[in-house]
């Protein structure tokens, strides 16, 4: 049986989307305690709820029906979009990951240009300069980049740039000025990562024979680096964005926390730790779903970009 | 590859890594004018109040946390306010009440003018209205479910009088009414669902603040309420609040809370941590008040059921065995009072039984060897082959819980008693404290009423030691839930305290503290009678 591989891949897309749904359901549910329980757990100092009102609660959130009815009952009601309402703010869910994905895009797009422009500049840089103190010193930044805590860059950041010389608020979302530290702060694990993998493909590139040929051929020393050999190891890295994106995700938590900004980071470790099903639900399947979109965008794009790439053929990874 | 994920030990170190720096921004920070020389209050301007944790949900009926609750008393009105010095229960949007002899039947007569920010009066029925809402919460009002576990109904007598009855003695509803959990919202509010209650949509009451906007995780605004002029006589002065608006900023990380106060990016801050107290209380400008919390104190909360702790000596000699001050000192800061009985000082009707709860480690050891507790190879005692060992659940709800618990386990093992810590997520431990499952609970509750311990220890009610129905300790707790009085509750609540610290039915630590630090722009800000945040007379300086 044929199918299209366009259609293939959007089969594989919902697969996808109902596995985060199913699994994020029975992990929450397999975890001792409920989100009623975390609750009323939570009231100032231990005020004890008698386990008539703790009963009474789960009926009021639909805690006490039998696993596969609440499974059955949420999933029908994702198909529509909704997730249903959290158990610990009260709003709908799709609508609390709705409003926190905006600072967050804000946040992490900003780190994304910055960590291109940092990652890709000592990449090119480090492969491209001929004094070699310069281009160890350059190569050996992005493993010191990976390894430095973001938690603890965040914090320095804040103390250097916000209480010492006043140059950007430490807390809140207001402007252009207070996205800065924390993209930064974001910027440096991913800057770091598309450093490696680009310094790699520019060093593979250049001890390729086609190389020598243009080079032969009397192309200046720069148009080989930039016009040949960068533009065929840009190329992985493309296939870096999934990566890339999950890591400055990843890194939003930390940041937002340490930044007081809310996003997607601080509603999804608030709602892991509340064992808020219907919120942590929403933000695995919204993030599932705008990484099958970033996937599915990369590998319908990637053929138009190097024509050896079949559409049908798996998609070639980056060995970084 | 992909970098990896922050080592845990890196992330707990950060802060440490971080201190040394902010201590210096402290010593560099400018001071200005202290708050003492701050002149006479001046309104206006905006307090910029950075608070640890998000609010999750603003209606003042429904919440349950410190942050939420610190923002929910300045929306609303209660039928009653609390002196925070006395303890004595005095007017507010009721100007007089009378109580029957049994504690059922409480009947309130509402003083004229005061209004919801609707503009609709705070009449007889708006509070029953009120009060009928807060019941049909049901379990989505912890707080007021407790204080209303008897409630019957609540009857509009005249549109100034209302009476609110009750099926069983109800002594506390007195100081109940008082809290802001109890305040009053517009009957209006209730035509919106409990959820949307939480958003702060259509949440409308007569406080001295109005609610404004809410970014959650990000901040809370509120501003003041013209025309109000109905506060509490307790208060500095009388119209409306000084400020024009509070904007709570939700800062979770300690370090930023601290830094961003000594920059001058907030005016207030609260839940000073006790390594960052320093940075404040050595002047420059800034002013730390504090206040411990009312309630049941810190404590090591026994089920007399279970293993070694059924022996009332073994408990009698864990309670000697434990160096309260020691604890406030080293893990703790000054601001912070070791136990003197199962209630905090601050609690109306506490009695000192500091005697009782003084450090004897020889005491401690002589009470054992005579109950048959001999010292193992280890060091741990034993009898018949039985360890003297318990474990302590608790969570993380208070930052310092873990190194308090350690400390306590050294001090404990001095005496040849092996306390083994265990610590829980919020659900697990209150699974654990409603199965029964476990030795002793490490919690405290915040309440500025003694009937908080018939709510903990009566066979009635949660019966956290699991005693036997119908002990000496029911008796006094009915006998104090069943009148007003304060002259005729007080034997029965001091006799209370007594029998719960000498027969270590729990075994009191210390007394949680809320700790603010407010800049040097900063003045008046205050607590009410549990230790919330009180912010009617809070005002800031032109800076």
């Amino acid at each position: 049986m044929r199918v299209h591989p366009v259609v293939r891949r959007l089969l594989q897309a919902v697969v996808v989307l109902w596995a985060a749904f199913t699994l994020s359901f029975v992990i929450l549910y397999l975890l001792p305690g409920d989100a009623v329980l975390t609750k009323l757990g939570n009231a100032e100092g231990g005020i004890t709820a008698t386990p008539q009102q703790i009963a009474a609660a789960r009926a009021q959130y639909g805690l006490d029906e039998p696993i596969l009815v609440q499974y059955g009952k949420r999933l029908l009601d994702a198909l529509h979009g909704d997730f249903g309402t959290s158990v610990s703010t009260g709003d709908d869910a799709t609508h609390m990951v709705l409003t926190a994905l905006p600072p967050t895009f804000a946040v992490t797009g900003l780190a994304l240009v910055l960590a291109v422009v940092l990652g890709g500049g000592v990449a090119i840089l480090g492969t491209y300069t001929r004094v070699r103190a310069v281009s160890q010193f350059l190569l050996s930044l992005p493993p010191l980049g990976t390894s430095l805590p973001t938690f603890w860059v965040g914090l320095l950041l804040i103390q250097l740039f916000s209480f010492r010389l006043r140059l950007f608020p430490a807390l809140g979302a207001n402007g252009f000025a207070s996205l800065v530290l924390p993209a930064v702060t974001l910027a440096l694990p991913t800057g770091a990562i598309i450093a490696q993998v680009l310094a790699k493909s520019l060093r593979t590139q250049l001890a390729e024979p086609y190389i020598e040929i243009t080079r032969a051929k009397g192309a200046s020393r720069r148009r080989v680096h930039f016009g040949h050999a960068l533009r065929n190891a840009g190329l992985p890295a493309l296939t870096l964005v999934g990566v890339v994106a999950g890591n400055l995700l990843a890194g939003s938590v930390v940041t937002e926390t340490v930044f007081s900004r809310d996003g997607i980071g601080r509603v999804t470790t608030s709602a892991v730790t509340a064992q808020d099903i219907p919120v942590v639900q929403a933000v695995i399947v919204l993030s599932a779903l705008f990484f099958v979109l970033l996937n599915l965008a990369v590998d319908l794009l990637y053929p138009l970009l190097d024509p050896r790439v079949a559409v049908v053929r798996e998609r070639v990874t980056a060995d970084g | 590859m992909p970098g990896h994920p922050p080592s845990r030990f890196l992330r707990a170190a950060a802060p440490a890594l971080a201190l040394p720096l902010l201590l210096l921004t402290a010593c560099a920070s400018a001071g200005g004018a202290g708050a003492g020389d701050a002149g006479p209050p001046r309104p206006g301007g905006t307090l910029r109040l950075g608070i640890s944790s998000n609010p999750d949900c603003l209606d003042p009926q429904q919440v349950s946390t410190n942050a939420a609750l610190n923002v929910g008393r300045q929306l609303v009105d209660s039928l009653t306010d609390q002196d925070p010095k006395t303890g004595a229960i005095t007017p507010w949007l009721a100007d007089k009440w009378t109580v029957n002899a049994d504690s059922t039947s409480f009947t309130f007569h509402l003083k004229p003018g005061a209004t919801f920010s609707d503009g609709t009066p705070v009449d007889a029925s708006a509070v029953k209205t009120s009060f009928d809402g807060i019941k049909a919460l049901g379990a989505k009002a912890l707080l007021g479910a407790s204080y209303l576990a008897t409630y019957q109904s609540s009857t509009v007598v005249d549109p100034a009088t209302v009476r609110i009855d009750f099926s069983a003695p109800s002594a506390q509803f007195l100081q109940a009414s008082s809290t802001m959990s109890l305040g009053v919202l517009a009957p209006a509010t209730y035509k919106k669902t409990a959820e949307q209650r939480c958003q702060g949509e259509g949440l409308v009451g007569s406080g001295p603040f109005v609610f404004t906007s809410f970014k959650p995780n990000q901040e809370v605004v509120l501003s003041k309420r013209t025309g109000y002029h109905w506060g509490s006589p307790l208060w500095s002065h009388q119209g409306e609040a000084y400020l024009d608006k509070v904007d709570y900023k939700i800062v979770p990380e300690p370090g930023v809370r601290t830094g961003s106060l000594a920059s001058g990016q907030l005016d207030a801050i609260t839940d000073v941590q006790p390594v960052d107290e320093p940075q404040f209380s050595a002047g420059g400008g800034f002013t730390e008040p504090v206040r411990p919390n009312p309630g049941i104190v810190f404590n090591l909360h026994a089920n007399v059921t279970r293993g070694v702790l059924a022996d009332t000596k073994v408990r009698q000699a864990v309670s000697k065995g434990i160096n309260r001050p020691e604890v406030t000192n080293t893990v703790l800061t000054k601001n912070y009072k070791p136990a003197t009985s199962i209630l905090g000082s601050a609690t109306p009707l506490y009695t000192d039984l500091s005697k009782d709860l003084a450090y004897d480690q020889a005491g401690a050891e002589a009470l054992l060897q005579a109950d048959g507790w001999v010292p193992g190879p280890d060091g741990i005692r034993t009898k018949n082959g039985q360890r003297l060992s318990a474990a302590v659940i608790f969570s993380a709800v208070f930052n310092q819980n873990q190194s308090v618990l350690e400390l306590i386990q050294q001090q404990l093992r001095k005496i040849g008693f092996d306390l083994q810590i265990q610590l829980h997520t919020n659900a697990e431990a209150t699974q654990l404290q409603q199965s029964g499952n476990y030795d002793f609970l490490w919690y405290n509750v915040t309440r500025a009423d003694p009937d908080i311990l018939r709510q903990q220890f009566s066979t009635k009610t949660s019966n956290r030691s699991k005693l036997p129905a119908g002990n000496p300790l029911d008796t006094v707790l009915d006998q104090q839930s069943a009148t007003v009085d304060a002259a005729a509750r007080k034997p029965a609540a001091e006799q209370a305290q007594r029998l719960i610290v000498e027969q270590a039915y729990a075994i009191p630590v210390f007394e949680l503290t809320q700790v603010l630090a407010l800049g040097p722009n900063a003045s008046g800000v205050g607590f009410e009678a549990s230790s919330r945040l009180q912010l009617f007379d809070a005002w800031v300086s032109a800076s």
